[in-house]
């Protein structure tokens, strides 16, 4: 390791003062860096107001329009299942284009691949930033379509519903982290990404709108106990299972 | 592979289908509940079970070639899904004819490893155009290879899915493959090599073509700039 | 004068002395080639650069300069050849020269919607330095009455400024500087020259367009023309004219 040397004896140029060198700096832990990261993101997605807002909006608009689209003022059971889960998976794709869309356009993808870092540290702080955008979506749709279009009480869904929306969330947060990785550097990016999401998601929608469904029925059973444990089991296999292999195959989306 | 690899793998081919044809025709029973129709099994399912497992070989190759980082792998991986893609049309089209003819419909949801094969043809549909909307060539050859990967482990999970959703099963001759009668045992048997042996065939035929011209536009760049 | 092979410089008796004993260059390529489909970007290129010395890099656009340096900072693996930097040979042990490289290319890899501190703060974190060090760059480059506005509103100049802060945050050994005096106007080349410039006493490697302001810092020219090394010297025994005939 080539030392640098002292500037004591160095001239001072032109009333630049060259600071003396950091002190030999260990590489940074993974946590860390995550934490970094996804200070970073948030810091920014908080400037720009980019993603959150507009997937909230999107997803109350959609909402009205399906009141028109079905012609019902309330849904209850497998039709409110279906319009909660096709519109928070919409919503989520916006928020899925635009997730690496700065790191692409400003060089971010050189400034950490030149770091000493674990590079999964960039999938980890992608998929909580994507979580955390998830979270802040469902709190504005959740209460919005339990105002505009849901028939039966959401209070008595909320418990098993919770546990709904977090197993799903989190596979969907893992393979949108993975799609919007592999779209953002390609051509046609905002089309290819919920063109690649959506096939893959399917068993998600599948288990989080069966599990949804006998929450949100009329005269439902509400809690957790009334969710059958079959759709949380295969919500919690897709998440382990892509969980692993996008952990597995991030790193070659990000080296030349 | 050289053209006595190719002849033999398509005479085979030709063989396997001509033993299969008649086997189909003249030797398996006429399956009580749904007649003559049924025969159309022969086509469907193994053209689905290759082209699954076309799926899962390219996903194997895409490990094979992000670990080795050769090139030749990804040409296999993308011919392997690619056919597997052209067979997968013919899954649907087989499909689709079965259930307009058992049960009126040209489209049954109550399929569902035909629902299953559709939102796996849906998602490798997008490996072309993933492939072709990116410019620099090893990006491209890489990240098809992560497609790839996660898809194939898509398939197995996607049937699970599907098929616990399904709330009620068809009488379905391939539900009860396990226990088919021993002359249309056979015949599905000897269908599905053939089918196997299509597939070798045509990947072969073309991973040769493709590999031609890349030695061609190679020699003919050496020739033209030095 | 071109050549291929290996060339070292001999010390300038009037350099300032690093004080370093390295027996090993900081630099060294033999054969690197890296491809673009079928294109050569980068073919055949080998040298040596001691520790504490400048090469710098001629050529017209689309040449290799660009593709050269990211190959250095690890962002670009070698198709084929020998390549260490600092030692650590690439592409295999890219992972521990990481840290020791500092990176000024076209794009400042800096988030125009974050403040220069923040900006700073964040790679300052990414690489472990504390972050006393920022405030120290911060006013090194002039810049700590501007720093906590975003960039996007911040002149080009600026933001090249704080680009360099970027680049040498961590004290990297070596620097990699693809044109770094664009944008920036005297005074702010002054700011930064002791940085980035020859009075850093670091091993470094700079792009340039220009002929006479380029070979005055260089220890070791290379010239590049469609990823072809066709000039490496010297800087003493080549002047400003044969510079210019790469360009035609």
């Amino acid at each position: 390791m080539s030392a640098v040397a002292p500037d004591t004896h160095l001239p001072a140029t032109g009333g630049a003062r060259v600071p003396p060198p950091a002190p030999r700096s260990k590489p940074p832990g993974t946590l860390v860096v995550v934490a970094a990261l996804l200070r970073k993101e948030l810091l920014v997605e908080l400037r720009t107001l980019e993603s959150v807002p507009g997937m909230s909006l999107f997803a109350v608009s959609t909402f009205v329009v399906f009141h028109f689209a079905l012609n019902r003022s309330s849904v209850d059971g497998d039709l409110a299942a279906g319009v909660l889960w096709v519109t928070l998976l919409f919503a989520a794709m916006l928020g899925v284009n635009r997730l690496f869309v700065a790191d692409a356009e400003q060089g971010g993808f050189d400034g950490f691949l030149l770091a000493p870092v674990d590079r999964s540290a960039m999938l980890a702080a992608k998929v909580l930033a994507l979580l955390a955008y998830l979270i802040v979506l469902e709190l504005v749709a959740v209460p919005a379509f339990g105002l505009l279009l849901l028939g039966p009480s959401l209070g008595h869904a909320l418990p098993g519903l919770l546990a709904v929306l977090a197993l799903a969330d989190v596979g969907i947060a893992v393979i949108g982290t993975l799609i919007a990785a592999l779209a953002v550097r390609t051509r046609a990016r905002d089309l290819l990404g919920p063109l690649l999401a959506l096939p893959l998601l399917v068993p998600v929608v599948i288990g989080a709108a069966r599990a949804s469904s006998p929450l949100l029925a009329l005269g439902g059973h509400g809690g957790v106990g009334g969710v059958p444990i079959k759709w949380l089991a295969t919500l919690g296999l897709y998440d382990l299972v892509f969980g692993l292999i996008v952990y597995a195959v991030f790193e070659f989306l990000l080296e030349d | 592979m050289n053209s006595r690899g190719l002849r033999v793998l398509s005479i085979s081919t030709v063989a396997a289908f001509c033993v299969s044809l008649c086997l189909v025709f003249f030797y398996a029973p006429i399956e009580a509940e749904e007649g003559f129709l049924q025969k159309i099994f022969y086509l469907h399912v193994p053209l689905a079970i290759v082209s699954l497992c076309g799926f899962v070989i390219g996903a194997l190759l895409a490990i094979a070639h992000l670990r080795t980082g050769d090139q030749r792998w990804d040409l296999r991986s993308y011919v392997a899904i690619h056919m597997s893609l052209i067979f997968g049309v013919g899954v649907l089209l087989t499909g689709s004819i079965w259930a307009r003819g058992s049960w009126g419909h040209w489209w049954v949801w109550s399929e569902p490893t035909l629902v299953s094969f559709l939102i796996v043809f849906l998602l490798y549909a997008t490996y072309q155009p993933l492939r072709f909307a990116i410019e620099d060539p090893e990006r491209q050859a890489r990240y098809a290879s992560v497609f790839a990967i996660t898809a194939g482990a898509f398939v197995p999970l996607n049937f699970l899915a599907v098929r616990l959703s399904s709330s009620y099963l068809h009488p379905r001759v391939l539900g009860s493959s396990s226990n088919l009668p021993a002359p249309m045992a056979l015949t599905f048997v000897v269908s599905l090599a053939a089918m196997a042996l299509l597939f070798a065939t045509l990947c072969s035929y073309e991973m040769t073509a493709k590999r031609t011209r890349i030695l061609l536009k190679s020699r003919s760049r050496i020739l033209g700039y030095r | 004068m071109a050549g291929h092979g290996v060339t070292t410089i001999a010390p300038r008796p009037s350099s300032p002395g690093t004080g370093d004993l390295e027996d090993e260059p900081a630099l060294r390529l033999d054969g690197l080639t890296r491809n673009y489909g079928e294109r050569e970007a980068l073919s055949d290129v080998s040298l040596s650069l001691e520790t504490g010395r400048t090469l710098v890099v001629f050529g017209p656009n689309g040449a290799g300069k660009t593709t050269l340096l990211r190959v250095l900072a690890t962002l670009l693996r070698p198709h084929s050849g020998d390549v260490e930097v600092l030692g650590c040979s690439l592409p295999e042990d890219a992972w521990a020269v990481r840290g020791r490289i500092g990176l000024l290319g076209h794009e400042p890899l800096l988030y125009r919607e974050l403040t220069a501190r923040e900006n700073l703060r964040f790679h300052a974190r990414l690489h472990g330095v504390e972050q006393a060090r920022v405030q120290e760059l911060l006013e090194a480059i002039g810049m700590t009455d501007r720093a906590e506005e975003p960039l996007r509103t911040l002149s080009r100049g600026m933001v090249q400024r704080v680009a360099v802060a970027r680049a040498v945050l961590h004290a990297p050994a070596l620097l990699l500087l693809d044109e770094p005096y664009a944008n920036l106007d005297p005074a702010a080349i002054g700011l930064v020259a002791g940085l980035i410039g020859a009075q850093s006493a670091r091993t470094r490697v700079v792009c340039s367009h220009n002929p006479a302001g380029g070979l005055a810092e260089a220890d070791l020219v290379l010239g590049l023309r469609a990823g072809r090394p066709v000039l490496l010297c010297a800087a003493a025994d080549v002047g400003p004219g044969e510079i210019a005939e790469l360009y035609r």
